[in-house]
């Protein structure tokens, strides 16, 4: 039945040998060596080969090389679903590892020499520290509760060269209610402030978020200051420790913060580490226990980031909001199935497309005007505050259906083609100069320049086309595009040319129709009762909010 | 009295002072009459610190053996701290900073003595006046006049000298009117619609009292105002029971039988001590720096602050629903009709009228709707957050006018002519200047103590060549449309520039919009040529 999903029917038009090459944009091989390896203390390994080890780990894995196989092999037995220790980023210049892997099936005393010699392994592994961190990113309640069920946390006696550390962030279930609740706030009819409020708090949203993004930052410290390696696990691995083990290699790594890089953080940690997204993110109609926004968690707590480093990010907010759209919508092969075995099953690469190759062609799209690669070299590590009052409700996440709440007017969007047109300014004018030498003239001497008039048509020609979702900034789902384009039929008519349609849409805010939205009291009569009607009993939550609580 | 009888110990050395952002510094403390001055003494530095003495909010002392610690909590939410060698000098530095810094009489403060070199005290003061206003609007002309019935302040105090009233209603009239509203502020036009001929006029509520008095030249004004439309808005700022509480203790509203052809609209606003209080906690939870998340969301919610806010922008919107979409004129008023009143009427404005969004006719609104309409500024704002010495008339109403605008700004950012840097020094300018501009309570007690004359106008300044490009909008591009904001809670944020301007990550933040500020600028400027 996934073959009944959008992904296996739609066609792009494309051929074959465009699509191959869409699927091999990403390459994780690639990805370890640029971080440096293999180098002498850590090796790859086919021990995973067929999948006989692990069925939800990647067959390339990375682990230290004094790891054998027949220590892995040990050690995979001792940890819940076979996910034993593995390395998924290494910070160079300190030369300490990121590692995961899932719970130990200590119980209340069983202990696996295997086991323990892996994380000697990895310690030996990383001459700068005598210890590796081993972060439990659960609450220490529930990794308690877990002993009876014979699985749980490591005994700091029984791993000598460890400092175990519990950082509290809840599971599936707390996370899918929170958000659940969070939906129910912000969906309600005239919504005060005080209700507002009061229910984002006792949703617990933010205060997730933050516990993400505390762990996030204890780990980059550990790592990137401390200089220890340090391994992350919950229960299964495929979660939390994906959130962690993600949202800190962005702080300690300026390339996760550039498009391509974020596109590789996202296939390493949660693609091929197994996070399962066909089971959180409801692709079939499966157990809605299993649903949860854990994904969607990651990319606020990217956007939170965004917000406090305005300069750090080669991506816009767009960015996140389109990857995920995209992760629920089911209309590339990416995100398909739990696991990489079931997407070789599925013969995702042969029978549909890659996400990021698209992605990657609207490029444009989702750039920030305002990044600036110099920032990162002079703050390759991101240090953000936590501090409460620092995280924001991500309106164009949550609302991004409802276009009444959206800004009136798209800041990013005016600054995007001001570059953009400032750009090809630019190169006009240094390919007018070029041509000027060659024919033996100095610019500065002409005193009536060539070059066009400056006209305001230059200032408002409009980007490249982009694809409709991003006109208002927010993507929009494919009802809303039939009704916007209707709109501009009539905007068009008896406008000049193409002057300014742009700005005129995003004042859309204010003109009649969108404004009709937007009603602030009891006017009765003529203008009130149209007015109420049009506003919207409860906020649509379509495609991708809708799913991520199912 | 003389400044220096306040002034045991103007010099003190070895002073260390601490303050957000900084590492601290050893240097030299001054006090004057109106400054306190740290200059810096370490090698090679020359860092100084000027304070108004009038900025500061409240001020602590601890002492410890012979040396003592002054903090100083400062109306622009500035902490500083300072070690002071030497108890006696530590004593006489508290002293004069609590007796210099709440000086009441007007004329002692700073802005009388304040003469920089680039502006003369011959240069005309303020933007505008009533009469040339009324003049440039040439559309008023036919039904509206100009009345001099305030000439001497005798009418109304609070008004100006000349006001806005319908043609065919002479000063007999008015004077009638006035006495029949508290305050004597009777109705006069603030904003005329260009689009449709609407009007929004505002003034105090009348004083019918318990026993349902009327006035049938206030009923012949109100008429006047419509007149031959078929209705009017009368935008009331209190609940319907808090107006037949009013009747009680003499004020009202106006009831339909007299009035019929105006449909009270009731928005509650808070004001005064209640709006005090609001700021005063938001100020606190901002300065909690736990780590909890649901602290510091139910402190937020617990403040009101947004609230407030929510309902000034909304009651905004509703007035400029009124004319600008149901096409009829509105009155505004609440109780004495010099706070809330204001306040949703420049806000109204702001939405409706594209000049009110360019610099100069932001702070051009700005004096005709606080300066000149007579908010009691120097009442209400002589002390912020941090006093502990309140009194009853304290009420951050201009802030919040400040905080709705920029939310406008965060919404529209394109169509507002100013920065929030413009909003920020405001901000500041209102509690403590340099400027005459937020001195006294109306235009009466200006003239009385000639603030026009002896003082500089800040509004002027503002618009002076350099600060006019620092405080312009690069993004600005005028449309004539109405800018209807979303008041929906999740569209309204925490002012971050203002409330948590002293945080390390704020400043940050305004350092990148500083430079993404020149970034717009140089594109412009290249795309353009």
């Amino acid at each position: 039945y996934y073959e009944e999903l959008y992904a296996f029917s739609y066609n792009p038009k494309q051929n074959d040998q465009q699509r191959e090459e869409g699927w091999q944009l990403i390459d994780l091989g690639a990805e370890f060596e640029r971080m440096g390896v293999p180098n002498d203390q850590w090796q790859h390994t086919d021990v995973n080969r067929d999948y006989k080890v692990c069925e939800t780990y990647p067959r390339d894995l990375y682990v230290p090389i004094t790891a054998s196989k027949p220590i892995i092999v040990g050690s995979s037995k001792f940890r819940s679903k076979g996910r034993f220790p593995v390395l998924t980023y290494f910070y160079q210049e300190k030369k300490a590892a990121v590692c995961r892997c899932s719970q130990p099936l200590s119980g209340f005393s069983a202990r696996c020499l295997e086991d323990e010699s892996m994380l000697q392994a990895i310690s030996k592994a990383n001459h700068n520290s005598r210890f590796v961190y081993v972060m439990d990113t659960r609450p220490k309640l529930n990794a308690l509760a877990n002993r009876a069920a014979g699985k749980g946390y490591e005994n700091e006696d029984n791993y000598s060269n460890i400092r175990f550390q519990f950082v509290g962030i809840e599971n599936i279930h707390v996370m899918r209610a929170s958000l659940q609740k969070l939906l129910e706030v912000i969906g309600a009819r005239s919504l005060t402030m005080s209700d507002y409020l009061v229910g984002l708090e006792s949703s617990g949203w933010l205060r997730h978020i933050k516990a993400i993004v505390d762990a996030a930052v204890f780990l980059t410290k550990a790592v990137t200051v401390e200089g220890a390696s340090v391994l992350v696990h919950c229960s299964d691995g495929w979660d939390r420790t994906a959130q962690v083990c993600a949202l800190g290699s962005l702080l300690m790594d300026p390339y996760y913060r550039t498009i391509k890089g974020l596109m590789v953080l996202i296939e390493k940690d949660w693609i091929s580490f197994g996070h399962k997204f066909a089971d959180r993110c409801d692709q079939l109609d499966g157990d809605p226990k299993e649903v949860s926004p854990i994904f969607t968690q990651f990319l606020e707590c990217v956007w939170q980031l965004t917000e406090q480093f305005p300069h750090a990010f080669e991506y816009s907010e767009w960015f996140l909001l389109q990857i995920h759209e995209h992760v629920h919508s089911c209309q590339y092969g990416n995100f398909l199935g739990n696991n990489q075995r079931q997407r070789e099953q599925l013969q995702l690469g042969e029978r549909t497309h890659s996400l990021w190759d698209f992605l990657m062609s609207e490029k444009q799209n989702y750039l920030n005007p305002f990044y600036k690669p110099s920032y990162s070299e002079a703050h390759p590590v991101l240090e953000p505050s936590t501090l409460p009052y620092h995280f924001k409700f991500w309106r164009n996440m949550y609302h991004q259906f409802d276009r009444s709440m959206h800004p009136r007017q798209s800041i990013l969007k005016t600054i995007l083609t001001l570059k953009e047109n400032s750009r090809k300014a630019e190169s006009e004018l240094q390919a007018l100069e070029t041509r000027l030498q060659k024919l033996g003239v100095t610019p500065i001497a002409t005193s009536d320049p060539p070059a066009p008039p400056p006209t305001r048509d230059q200032r408002t020609n409009p980007l490249p086309p982009r694809p409709d979702s991003l006109i208002l900034g927010a993507p929009i789902n494919h009802k809303e595009v039939e009704r916007h384009e209707e709109e501009d039929e009539q905007n068009e008519v008896g406008v000049e040319a193409t002057e300014r349609t742009d700005t005129e849409r995003t004042v859309e805010g204010s003109s009649g129709t969108e404004s009709r939205k937007q009603s602030y009291g009891e006017l009765e009569g003529t203008c009130n009762g149209e007015l109420a009607k049009e506003e919207p009993a409860v906020v649509s939550l379509e495609l991708g909010v809708a799913r991520m609580t199912c | 009295m003389e400044f220096s009888d306040h002034i045991k110990t103007a010099n003190v050395e070895d002073v260390v002072l601490r303050q957000p952002l900084h590492p601290p510094s050893r240097g030299t403390l001054c006090i004057t009459g109106h400054h306190l001055l740290f200059s810096e003494r370490e090698e090679g530095s020359s860092q100084q610190v000027l304070l108004l003495l009038r900025n500061i909010d409240a001020i602590e002392k601890r002492m410890s053996g012979s040396s003592g610690t002054i903090t100083i909590k400062c109306k622009d939410l500035r902490v500083l701290q300072l070690d002071i060698p030497g108890m006696e000098q530590c004593l006489n530095i508290s002293r004069s900073i609590e007796t210099l810094s709440c000086l009441d009489n007007v004329s002692e403060m700073y802005p009388f003595f304040y003469r920089p070199t680039d502006l003369s005290l011959q240069d005309q003061w303020g933007l505008s006046t009533p009469e040339k206003h009324y003049t440039q609007m040439k559309e008023l002309h036919e039904r509206w006049r100009l009345s001099s019935v305030n000439k001497s302040y005798s009418v109304c105090p609070s008004y100006p000298p000349a006001v806005i009233v319908p043609n065919c209603i002479d000063d007999e009239t008015l004077k009638k009117v006035a006495k029949f509203r508290q305050g004597g502020r009777f109705p006069v036009l603030c904003y005329y619609h260009r689009k449709n001929g609407m009007v929004i006029m505002r003034s105090s509520q009348p004083l019918t009292g318990a026993n349902r008095k009327r006035c049938k030249e206030d009923e012949l004004l109100l008429q006047a105002v419509i007149e031959d439309s078929d209705k009017g808005f009368i935008i009331d700022t209190r609940s319907s029971q808090q107006v037949h509480q009013a009747r009680m203790t003499g004020g009202g509203f106006e009831s339909k039988s007299f009035y019929n052809c105006w449909k009270r609209l009731h928005r509650q606003m808070e004001r005064g001590k209640a709006l005090q209080e609001s700021l005063i906690k938001l100020v606190e939870a901002c300065s909690d720096e736990s780590h909890n998340v649901d602290r510091w969301l139910s402190k937020l919610e617990n403040s009101k602050w947004l609230s407030h806010v929510q309902t000034a922008l909304s009651t905004a919107g509703l007035l400029a629903e009124c004319v600008e979409r149901d096409g009829h004129s509105a009155l505004v008023h609440g109780y004495e009709g010099t706070d809330c009143s204001l306040l949703i009427c420049t806000l109204a404005q702001l939405i409706m009228d594209p000049f009110c969004r360019t610099l100069e006719g932001f702070l051009a609104l700005l004096e005709r709707e606080w300066v000149q309409a007579g908010h009691p500024f120097q009442q209400r704002c002589a002390h912020s957050a941090y006093s502990h010495a309140r009194f009853q008339q304290e009420s951050p109403v201009f802030l919040l006018l400040l905080d709705c605008v920029w939310q406008l700004w965060r919404q529209f950012p394109l169509a507002l002519g100013f920065s929030e840097a413009l909003l920020l020094r405001l901000a500041n300018e209102v509690y403590a200047s340099d400027y005459g501009t937020f001195l006294c309570n109306n235009d009466q007690e200006r003239c009385a103590l000639g603030v026009k004359d002896r003082t500089h106008c800040l509004f002027r300044a503002l618009l002076r060549p350099a600060e006019r490009d620092y405080y312009s909008n690069p993004l600005y591009e005028p449309t004539e449309l109405a800018i209807w904001p979303s008041v929906h809670p999740q569209s309204l944020q925490l002012w971050r520039g203002f409330f948590l301007r002293w945080t390390q990550l704020t400043h940050h933040l305004e350092a990148v919009q500083e430079e993404i500020r020149s970034m717009v600028i140089e594109w412009g400027r290249v795309a353009q040529r």
